[in-house]
């Protein structure tokens, strides 16, 4: 069933036009990888799908009802929620309160400071540690499970591998690999094609704030994919 | 000894200032607002009180119980209506509305009560004049000692708060990022109501207990701005413990000045603020919160 | 200007060639006033003056170096003060009023090496806190003779009709030479860097914009140009007391004046200065319900009409009185009005 609806939505960021008519679904279970190049307005409609920035046009629908004038913390308590680019911890607060403070207004659910432990041991060690005293790796780990503490039903996940080393990076995807068994829905925005590749159902490809390609993974080639990134494919139809 | 009852008594009043002190530094931590009327709306408590106190006989501990939550309301409705509108509209308009909003509590309070002043030590019979003995030599005031320990309860429950409670942690995870603080679920517009109510219901209940300490007429609010002012920055803005050091500085500073002369006693308290302004500067470039190390809690 | 670009950057209009015409002529008129209308009119001027200089400065400084100051008073209390002390020391009392000024000017500059690197917030309470430990330092002057104060005798030496136009003259010429430095700065350079340094400072600091030397200056001129408004005050009402001077309604009259008017923009104090005027001049006398009505009316204006009466004018109909800005004119369309005008400076409170 579809979880997530997004239609012929509209968004600016300041005197951009970031997000320009997209349209696209979302079923239960599915791992949607949103692709792009940096400016094509991910992060926009990310954010705006989660509620803190308002579209200019459009409507945003969850489980079927019209959120796209729901305020960003009421959309959390229906089940979005949001992993912000550059992790957005709370610095001054330890692993644990950051996880805490996310499960005062969530849902409930399966996921709680035990859980989410599990799912990323890394943390287990750093539980009251300052958050702004964590690796990359670890900053990473506590953003996506402060977001799961509140039970959601989307969970949306905008560049989790940025400023990553590798093998942090090869850490944080296995727990999502983990995650998406488990039947989660998701969304990622990722900037490594081959790996948006491996682990999504479905992709979508932004350029310039529209949507130019959208399919199964299963059918994307990396090639058709790198085209719609850059926009090869309006190039090889330009004269020469 | 005279000097040990000097100290005594100026720590005694720097429990005033932290008391004081704690509403303006409590809204500066969480919003970044720097509420220019913060004195005023002490004041404007302190005459709630004194109308019930002196109309009804009530004691003005017992007026309290029914003036606090007014000024927690005020608070509330202060963010809702104006202080909101300033953060969107910029960083120099909160100073100019607040500014506006001091100037019309002053005025409007003394085409009611004129420009007498006035106090609540009459109401409180024997209790402002208390005094106990430490040794043979040295008193502290009964009242003094009351409002010190009162602040030291205040802001250490509001540390405690901050620190191990659902709301507190939500109230701090706003004040850092409140953007993020959204995407987790909290709603950051009460939270701010919530905290504009605790600081002006804080600021109430100083002004009640200057009133009580000392005089006031409707013009006091200014001064004691400056006052909570000076307390929060020599311990370093955006730490609730420092605001307790920084109201002890200036109240032994202030103690120790009037004994020099008796325009010392605000000569010196404006002397050390500036000189610890400038200290600070020197030392570490303002750009960094300042503060006590060790005796910060993060934030506010 | 090369036309091969296809605009023209320009800095009059016809509107503000006209309207610097009709400056000049109203200035001339204004000069000759004390020899044309009578004694009440010429008092109400001086004061009319003195409101004016107190409100372009504040403007100069919140408007154009971002600074609020709930402080400026300090300068107007020490203007008046050092003219004492010069009027005392035997100085002859015109030229006291203007050397006081200055030194309370050049005072300022110490000053602002300690304000200058606060935050606003800090500032604005900083720079009270300097206001008041001005005022019990003047006070503790024996010459002062406390919060009882003392006369500019000195002003004895002339007959009062003399005083009364010796008085407005100043008044007008440190006005008129006020506004011209005003606006000779936001033509110049420091214009340019003082609304980039407003608009975002690190990134002004970043494309090399000095901005505490532009913020200094600005510091400098509203410093010495409050304190000559206090020294002017001095000569009108030839006594002083510390705590009218040193008094905060100063800074509600100044931010009243410039929030009314338009903060930011050249013309607005102006406009915000002669409404005070008005204002005091019919409700001055029914007490303080009328300082109520100064406060609340800052309150409407900074959150539902920021850019003031003449900046919300400015802004829908695109008019500047006088040319402090840049306007784009792009070749082929029909005149200086049209097109876009990418004047900048005063847009933002």
């Amino acid at each position: 069933m579809t979880l997530l609806g997004v239609e012929q939505l509209e968004a600016r960021h300041g005197l951009l036009h970031a997000v320009r008519g997209v349209t696209f679904e979302v079923a239960a279970g599915e791992t949607l990888a949103l692709v792009g190049a940096n400016g094509a307005g991910k992060t926009t409609l990310l954010r705006t799908i989660a509620g803190a920035h308002r579209p200019a046009a459009g409507r945003i629908l969850f489980e079927g009802a019209d959120v796209t004038a729901v305020p960003a913390y009421a959309r959390l308590r229906t089940g979005v929620a949001l992993v912000p680019e550059g992790r957005r911890l709370f610095t001054g607060m330890t692993v644990k309160e950051n996880l805490m403070v996310a499960a005062t207004h969530g849902r409930s659910g399966p996921w709680n400071v035990d859980t989410v432990v599990e799912a990323f041991p890394m943390l287990r060690q750093r539980l009251n540690s300052r958050a702004a005293n964590l690796s990359g790796g670890e900053q990473q780990a506590t953003a996506i499970g402060r977001a799961l503490m509140t039970n959601p039903k989307l969970l949306l996940l905008d560049e989790v591998s940025l400023g990553l080393a590798p093998i942090a990076v090869e850490a944080v995807y296995r727990s999502l690999e983990a995650l998406i068994a488990g039947g989660a829905t998701i969304v990622l925005v990722e900037q490594d094609i081959g790996r948006a590749l491996r682990v999504a159902t479905r992709v979508v490809c932004m350029l310039e704030g529209r949507v130019v390609l959208q399919g199964s993974a299963k059918e994307m080639t990396r090639e058709r994919v790198t085209e719609a990134y850059f926009g090869l494919q309006h190039a090889r139809r330009a004269t020469w | 000894m005279i000097w040990v009852t000097q100290l005594l008594n100026g720590i005694l009043l720097g429990g005033y200032y932290a008391l004081l002190a704690c509403g303006l530094s409590f809204m500066f931590g969480v919003m970044r607002i720097i509420n220019l009327a913060h004195g005023d709306l002490a004041i404007l408590s302190a005459c709630l009180v004194f109308l019930i106190a002196d109309t009804t006989g009530i004691s003005p501990f017992v007026a309290l119980i029914v003036v606090l939550p007014v000024m927690a309301l005020i608070g509330w409705g202060l963010q809702r209506w104006m202080l909101e509108r300033s953060l969107r509209a910029g960083v120099l308009v909160p100073l100019l509305t607040t500014f506006g909003l001091a100037i019309v509590i002053e005025n409007g309070l003394f085409e009611y009560f004129g420009a007498d002043t006035r106090s609540l030590a009459p109401y409180i019979g024997d209790f402002a004049y208390d005094s106990w003995a430490i040794t043979s030599n040295v008193y502290i005031g009964s009242l003094a000692a009351l409002i010190f320990v009162l602040a030291v309860v205040l802001l250490g429950g509001l540390k405690l708060f901050l620190t191990y409670t659902p709301l507190g942690r939500s109230i701090r995870a706003t004040a850092e990022d409140p953007d993020t603080a959204a995407l987790v679920g909290i709603n950051t517009r009460a939270v701010y109501a919530i905290a504009a109510a605790i600081a002006v219901a804080t600021a109430g209940l100083a002004g009640v207990f200057l009133a009580m300490r000392a005089v006031f007429s409707p013009y006091s609010g200014p001064e004691q701005l400056i006052f909570a002012f000076e307390a929060v920055v020599i311990g370093g803005i955006g730490s609730l413990s420092g605001t307790l050091v920084g109201g002890i500085v200036l109240g032994v500073a202030q103690t120790f000045g009037a004994q020099i002369n008796p325009q010392g006693f605000l000569i010196t308290g404006h002397v050390v603020f500036l000189a610890v302004l400038a200290g600070r500067l020197a030392l570490g470039g303002l750009r960094s919160r300042g503060g006590i190390p060790g005796l910060r809690t993060r934030p506010p | 200007m090369s036309t091969d670009r296809g605009f023209v950057v320009e800095r009059w209009t016809r509107l503000s060639a006209a309207s610097s015409v009709a400056a000049g002529v109203i200035l001339v008129i204004l000069a000759l006033a004390p020899l044309v209308f009578d004694a009440n009119v010429v008092d109400n001027l001086t004061t009319l003056f003195i409101y004016l200089i107190l409100s372009v400065m504040w403007n100069a400084l919140a408007g154009y170096a971002g600074l609020v100051s709930v402080g400026q008073q300090a300068f107007f209390g020490l203007g008046a003060y050092f003219t004492i002390q010069l009027s005392y020391h035997g100085v002859s009392v015109y030229p006291a009023l203007l050397l006081g000024a200055l030194v309370a000017g050049i005072l300022s500059l110490p000053i602002s090496v300690l304000m200058l690197r606060l935050r606003s917030g800090e500032f604005a309470i900083g720079m009270w806190v300097v206001a008041e430990l001005a005022h019990l330092l003047v006070a503790l002057d024996p010459l002062i003779n406390g919060e009882t104060g003392v006369s500019l005798i000195g002003l004895n030496a002339y007959g009062a009709d003399d005083r009364r136009a010796f008085n407005y003259w100043m008044a007008l010429a440190a006005m008129v030479v006020l506004l011209a430095a005003v606006f000779v700065l936001l033509r110049g350079r420091l214009g340019a860097s003082v609304q980039a340094i407003r608009d975002d400072e690190d990134a002004a600091e970043s494309v090399g914009v000095r901005v505490l030397a532009g913020k200094r200056t600005i510091f400098f001129l509203a410093a010495f140009g409050c304190a000559l408004a206090g020294s002017l005050w001095l000569a009108t009402s030839i006594s002083f007391q510390p705590r009218t001077y040193f008094g905060i309604q100063w800074t509600a009259y100044m931010i009243f004046m410039v929030l009314v008017g338009g903060l930011g923009t050249f013309e607005g104090p102006i406009l915000g200065g002669i409404i005070f005027f008005l204002i005091e001049y019919f409700f001055g006398a029914t007490g303080v319900w009328y300082l109520v009505g100064l406060g609340g009316a800052a309150i409407v204006f900074a959150l539902f009409l920021p850019r003031g009466l003449w900046g919300t004018v400015e802004e829908k109909f695109g008019i500047r009185l006088l040319p402090v800005g840049y306007r784009l004119r792009m070749l082929g369309s029909k005149g200086p009005d049209a097109g876009l005008a990418a004047a900048q400076d005063g847009q933002k409170p």
